[in-house]
């Protein structure tokens, strides 16, 4: 039973809670940073893995330090998650550089100019207020984070759905230098309604049920 | 007085209404335009909590910015926002709190909006208090604006209501045949609605179009 509402949550944080499609987090850097597959290949995976990280470390603090009555009884701190969430979310981006720098410069290299841009990331901030949103919510809800390991699917399926909807819109954008668009569409808005219809294309996974 | 309102300082609060709109020429702070757009009354809130914020961070920054030592400036800048944005969700939560909770955590998103952290590095960095403030305060209603037209189709259009009063929600209206179309209220027409604010806006000014 357990497994299944695992499984459920991470399908759905992929598809039917899509970051870009169903919530628009990370658009920014999405339209900024998508205009070849490889750096947009890049980027999705340090987002990915920068949410598996901060988001967990912010669930323990939302329920060990914020919540209601956690730390001292009666005392709800969780006016003061904004200031935490996000020094969180800096902090471990400035570690994260530093470790990866020391330890696989490969990797430094291809994810290096990434990493600064991420810490303002609406996608990664996103994931910590929706992930303390969703703590409060009824048990039976699909949507439920329960646990830390609850916690840590939601990261990684959000991240997933992050990192197929950036690659493949960098896939058509690359195909797009092709074709003839109106001068006054060129660029940005022509991205605007690839995203749109793209997102479309998403809506049809709104009933999926696990 | 003259040099408070000097050219440079009009230009720094009007160039983001028009020309050097955020939102659609700096392609800043997409993600809260599309997502809180679906009715004007959020849309309105939206847009004047992130022109308060910007204003206010941009004031702040600019008075920090000779003692911030720049390797920790994010950091220090990302502090200042949470803190007035913390403010401005404790008051709204206070007066305006189903407003509130259709934002729900889209307020709190302005911390990471882009608008606050291109202002702060692009123009607070490096400029006085005073026209800093009326930077903020002309991205800020820049931003709103955008929201504001946006908002205003996809409410027309998608339920018939403008700030939640009926428009078009009439008989004599439906037996015309006219039916609200409630595409407009999912997220995907909201991208289609900006693309189409950029569509007009660089149709009628030839140096923004993109080569």
């Amino acid at each position: 039973m357990e497994n299944v509402s695992l499984i459920s949550l991470f399908v759905r944080s992929i598809f039917v809670d899509n970051m870009i499609f169903a919530l628009f987090l990370g658009m920014c850097s999405y339209l900024a940073v998508s205009k070849s597959v490889k750096t947009a290949l890049g980027l999705g995976i340090a987002v990915t893995f920068v949410l598996c990280v901060t988001l967990p470390i912010n669930y323990l603090l939302q329920t060990c330090v914020l919540g209601n009555g956690a730390l001292v009884e009666g005392v709800d701190l969780s006016f003061l998650s904004f200031i935490l969430f996000i020094a969180v979310i800096a902090g471990i981006v400035q570690l994260v550089e530093m470790f990866i720098e020391k330890f696989s410069p490969t990797l430094y290299s291809q994810l290096g100019i990434f990493l600064p841009l991420i810490a303002v990331n609406c996608a990664i901030m996103g994931g910590s207020l929706f992930m303390q949103q969703r703590i409060g919510l009824d048990g039976a809800d699909p949507k439920f984070i329960g646990s830390l390991l609850d916690a840590l699917v939601y990261a990684l399926g959000s991240g997933i759905g992050w990192l197929i909807a950036i690659v493949s819109f960098a896939a058509i954008r690359e195909k797009l230098a092709y074709s003839n668009v109106p001068a006054a569409l060129k660029g940005l808005g022509i991205a605007f309604i690839i995203v749109g219809l793209m997102a479309m294309s998403f809506m049809c996974f709104s009933g999926l049920n696990i | 007085m003259s040099e408070l309102f000097s050219k440079k300082n009009k230009e720094a609060f009007t160039l983001p209404l028009t020309k050097d709109n955020p939102v659609t020429v700096q392609v800043l702070g997409i993600c809260s335009a599309l997502a809180v757009t679906a009715q004007l009354k959020p849309a309105l809130v939206m847009g004047l909590s992130v022109t308060i914020i910007v204003a206010f961070a941009n004031v702040i920054i600019s008075l920090l910015r000779k003692t911030i030592p720049m390797r920790i400036r994010i950091i220090v800048q990302l502090v200042v926002v949470a803190a007035l944005v913390t403010i401005v969700n404790q008051v709204l939560k206070a007066f305006a709190y189903d407003v509130a909770q259709t934002l729900s955590v889209y307020i709190g998103l302005i911390i990471t909006n882009c608008i606050l952290m291109g202002r702060l590095e692009a123009f607070a960095m490096s400029n006085k208090p005073w026209p800093a403030f009326l930077d903020g305060l002309g991205n800020g209603f820049g931003y709103a604006k955008i929201l504001i037209i946006v908002a205003f189709f996809r409410e027309l259009l998608g339920s018939g209501t403008l700030l939640g009063f009926d428009v078009l929600n009439y008989q004599p209206i439906k037996n015309a045949g006219y039916v609200n179309n409630g595409m407009m209220l999912m997220p995907a027409m909201a991208l289609i609605v900006v693309a189409c604010i950029i569509w007009w806006e660089r149709a009628h000014n030839k140096d923004l179009q993109e080569k």
